[in-house]
């Protein structure tokens, strides 16, 4: 690709610029714009880079606690774990590149995430990831999950990173726009963290990694506008990752951070050179001057527009003490990598970029951060859907089971996990399939609980309830490993923010989220936008995805969801009204996406989460599953599942509270096992704690031929297998075609 | 026992070995980088497992004409105990110190999961502390373990009693000629296996069956 060297009103629109915002570039720079700068302008001020339809309302969410280190505006969040650790970690949607090319989308993605938390000196411990693909008939989807899935391991497993967790659900409106979201979170020394403002004028500015090529011109800027049918064509724009060099810079890094050798380090995501560059010393208060014939170059010919807008994978920038440059030259040299100083920082306050003898961008650095266009879109909030579904109580509810478990979006994902290395490190002590993932503090007793989680079909139909319900469930699911939930990361991703309608689920979403996040103290360090998720004018679901992170103090007080013995009682906690809108339920078993979101009380929330996790805290309970998608039959399946032990249920129901009862997605809930012998202490502490708990039933189950199964007043007997070969079944059977 | 981790550029189970080393031995290893000509007078060398090299070419290809791999084979022919595991495994049939090569999974896709395996023969300093027909569950985390001979080959390893582990009936992961999880050479001093023991070595991490590889090793050589 050859730039175009005239900047004309067309190659304004090309760069996805209107007509105001390149009249406050001209205003800006005092002139018209050269074509390298206006390329830069347009990553910079692009919606991906630069939140400005999300800025104003981002800034309404809770971004701070006394164990906050660092919120959001750098490479990642930092969180303090004790004791001197911290916990570093981010989520970051590549949806655009992974639908178009899913194996690199989604690869690097993932490098991408990983580069984000280890730029801030943290060793990368952990990978999750939320997908959602389109309707399973949809000619597309069986190669985007077969795409997907491989780019993620084969990234991921060669970093030696072990994926513990993460949801991958389908849905027909994602069926021109799937969402991968990746987070990685990693571990720090409180006092060796880096961060990306290059303060001070006379300093190195060193480049280092991968060289640089043609690839991923734009991403940005594609990332920021609506598919139409012409976006296979933009698969140039697509990255390519190189994970084996990614785990050299890794390390590099690493030994490089040893030293005290780095003022400023910044990975080269989003807009390359370019934002990288320009971001390090707005936030350091300096200028930047940056040659680019010293940039390492993968090809010849490359213009100073392609140099500064390519997104090639596994590039860092870092700003150097000034004579430290032999030392730090020598490491990515042992690490056979390339390391070049490209310029030196400034007191300017510009950003110089000089190319063959001649200056070919010279702008002021905040023209492109706090000069970027800040909207305040009109928007219009819909009513949130009302009214409770209708539904036949005569379905036999054991079938409904059976169906819900084999149902794409609760049936297993072992295919997808088998293919991602979850045991490397030797840390992983919570594994994949169960609430969330728990990986040890190497070397301690601690443990980080990571999950991912969101219900979107809840998001649709009430923005609000259904964005607090997506922090909730995080916060549920870190609570039922044990941990306490310390702080989340966000992937908000939605529609185009040009509509009115789509912009005020954007608006309605942040809010929730931010009434949640206050209300549960799990405030929000990190995160990105993906907006424009639309093709031909249809929109996804709204999906704000909610990366949680919780501390335990002791892994060995922990719980997972399996049954470990026979004769355990069976425990809910919290109260169940039967709430059947938009229930998987009612989707799979009635055909119908009706009625209303479930409400979500943040108090219960804390109140009921509390009282659980001080069970588990206290030894007390090592059985504990949160009770989510397809409500509380299918959350005492999962145990049973997980264990392969068996289970009886013991309540007795009026024909018509039934359904409701088994299959409600009524919110706060969990159920635990405890010792038989227990159980009427813990109910009666639940009580007077104002926590509802009702005893269930027991484990230990077996049919009449031995086998454990399932059953209970008003559900015929099944076994343990046959649940399991329905649960498992599913997905491989669905990827075989 | 002294030990010897070798790193090549993107090991990533490096880490995880010294772990279980030192956890089990008492001593941490020495890590030995892969652009070095020496390996340290010990013992044990372990190949640890992970991408040497970003495994671009054939697994375990680059990672054999290294510097290193030719002081190791040295080494291994002067009776010190070398143990290859997962890339590392790859990397010894690269080299020939190992029969066969390790082929892509039956399935083509990586597959990470705990399985089944029948200690096979207990006659060798990596496995005496199990018992003969003894199951173990090791995780496997590999994309190309498909382990691939001759029937004459396979027949003399089977004769030999140099198969040590099998993948139990109805879990090899990887479509194994003859459900071959590990092999011995014909000194009977290097060991290769594509399943992870250094995984297994702590009751958190899903069992401790890994142990006995190190204890074995530590009771034989001190």
């Amino acid at each position: 690709m050859n730039a175009p060297v005239a900047v004309t009103p067309e190659v304004v629109k090309d760069h996805g610029l209107n007509e105001a915002e390149y009249a406050r570039i001209i205003e800006l720079l005092g002139r018209t714009p050269t074509i390298v700068e206006l390329g830069i302008f347009s990553v910079m001020w692009s919606e991906h880079c630069s939140y400005k339809s999300t800025r104003v309302h981002l800034k309404k969410l809770p971004t701070s606690a006394p164990w906050v280190i660092q919120g959001p505006g750098e490479n990642a969040g930092i969180i303090d774990v004790g004791d001197g650790d911290v916990c570093v970690f981010k989520m970051e949607s590549h949806n655009h590149p992974s639908f178009i090319e899913p194996f690199q989308g989604a690869a690097t993605g993932v490098g991408g995430i990983m580069r984000d938390v280890f730029t801030m000196g943290a060793r990368p411990v952990a990978s999750l990831d939320s997908l959602r693909f389109g309707a399973p008939d949809h000619p597309k989807t069986r190669h985007l999950v077969s795409g997907v899935v491989a780019g993620i391991g084969s990234y991921g497993n060669c970093m030696g990173v072990p994926t513990i967790g993460g949801e991958t659900n389908f849905h027909s409106s994602y069926n021109g726009n799937i969402l991968v979201n990746a987070m990685c979170v990693g571990l720090a020394k409180a006092d060796k963290i880096f961060y990306s403002a290059a303060k001070g004028a006379g300093n190195p500015v060193v480049y280092v990694g991968s060289k640089t090529g043609r690839d991923g011109i734009h991403g940005a800027t594609m990332a920021s506008a609506e598919f139409n049918e012409d976006s296979e064509e933009k698969r140039p724009t697509v990255q390519v990752g190189d994970p084996f060099t990614e785990k050299l810079l890794l390390e590099a890094c690493l030994e490089l951070m040893a030293t005290d050798a780095i003022i400023a380090i910044q990975d080269m995501g989003a807009a390359g050179l370019t934002s990288s560059s320009s971001e390090m010393a707005d936030k350091g208060g300096a200028g930047i001057e940056i040659d680019l014939d010293k940039v390492p170059q993968r090809e010849t010919n490359l213009t100073a527009y392609e140099m500064m807008l390519s997104e090639s994978q596994e590039r860092m920038l870092a700003v150097l003490k000034p004579g430290r440059e032999a030392e730090a030259e020598r490491i990515f040299k042992k690490w056979e990598l390339d390391f070049s100083i490209i310029g030196y920082t400034t007191d300017t306050h510009r950003m110089v970029v000089h190319h063959k003898g001649e200056i070919v961008a010279d702008m002021p650095v905040t023209a492109l951060s706090d000069a970027a266009p800040i909207y305040e879109r009109p928007y219009v909030k819909r009513k949130p859907a009302t009214g409770t579904p209708k539904f036949d109580p005569a379905k036999p509810a054991m079938e409904s089971l059976l169906r819900l478990l084999s149902s794409p979006d609760l049936s297993s994902k072992r295919w997808v996990w088998e293919q991602y290395d979850y045991t490397v490190m030797a840390d992983s002590v919570v594994r994949p399939g169960g609430d969330a993932g728990v990986v040890r503090v190497h070397g301690t007793n601690k443990g980080l609980a990571c999950t991912t989680d969101v219900t979107p079909r809840y998001a649709k139909a009430d923005p609000f309830e259904g964005a607090k319900q997506a922090v909730a469930e995080a916060y549920r699911n870190i609570t039922a490993v044990g941990g306490t939930p310390m702080a989340v990361t966000d992937c908000l991703n939605f529609s185009n923010p040009e509509k009115p309608e789509a912009m005020g689920e954007i608006v309605a979403g942040i809010e929730g989220l931010g009434e949640a996040c206050r209300a549960l103290s799990f405030p929000i360090v990190s995160g990105n936008c993906s907006l424009y998720n639309e093709t031909q004018g249809e929109g996804i679901l709204p999906t704000p995805c909610i990366g949680g992170v919780g501390l335990l103090k002791d892994v060995n007080r922990m719980a997972t969801v399996a049954f470990k013995r026979d004769g355990d009682a069976l425990i809910l906690i919290g109260e169940t009204k039967g709430h059947l809108g938009q229930s998987i339920y009612i989707r799979e078993v009635e055909g119908k996406e009706t009625g209303a979101a479930p409400k979500v009380d943040l108090a219960l929330e804390k109140k009921n989460g509390d009282f659980v996790r001080g069970l588990i805290e206290t030894g007390r309970t090592d059985t504990v599953h949160d009770i989510a998608d397809g409500g509380l039959l299918v959350a005492v399946a999962e145990m049973a599942m997980a264990g392969e032990i068996g289970a009886t249920l013991r309540v007795n129901f009026e024909a018509d509270k039934f359904i409701p009862f088994l299959f409600g997605e009524d919110q706060a809930r969990y159920i635990l096992a405890v010792p038989a012998d227990q159980a009427d202490a813990i109910i009666a502490e639940a009580k007077a704690a104002g926590v509802a708990a009702t005893h269930l039933g027991f484990t230990g189950t077996v049919s009449a031929s031995g086998a454990p199964a399932l059953d209970g007043v008003g559900l015929p007997a099944v076994t343990v297998a046959a649940l399991k070969a329905t649960h498992e079944g599913w997905l491989p059977a669905y990827m075989k075609g | 026992m002294k030990s010897a981790v070798v790193v090549f550029p993107a090991s990533n189970c490096d880490r995880d070995a010294a772990v279980a080393l030192e956890q089990i031995t008492g001593h941490k290893p020495v890590m030995v980088w892969h652009a070095d000509s020496d390996v340290p007078d010990v013992d044990l060398i372990v190949l640890p497992g992970g991408f040497s090299y970003g495994d671009y070419l054939r697994c375990g290809a680059m990672a054999g004409q290294s510097n290193i791999m030719r002081a190791v084979k040295e080494k291994s022919e002067k009776g010190v105990r070398v143990l290859g595991i997962c890339n590392g495994f790859q990397v010894l049939t690269e080299t020939h110190m190992l029969p066969g090569v390790l082929m892509k999974n039956a399935g083509l896709k990586f597959v990470c999961k705990p399985v089944g395996l029948t200690v096979v023969e207990t006659q060798s300093v990596f496995t005496r502390k199990y018992q003969a027909g003894q199951r173990v569950e090791f995780p496997v985390a590999h994309g190309d373990g498909n382990y691939v001979a001759d029937a004459e080959t396979l027949d003399r390893l089977e004769g030999d009693g140099r198969v040590v582990f099998k993948y139990a009936a109805n879990e090899n992961p990887n479509g194994s000629a003859r459900d071959i999880a590990g092999i011995l050479n014909e000194k009977r001093n290097v060991l290769g296996l594509m399943p992870h023991p250094e995984r297994v070595c702590d009751p958190l991490l899903g069992g401790t069956d890994g142990r006995a590889v190190f204890e074995g090793l530590l009771e034989a050589l001190g």
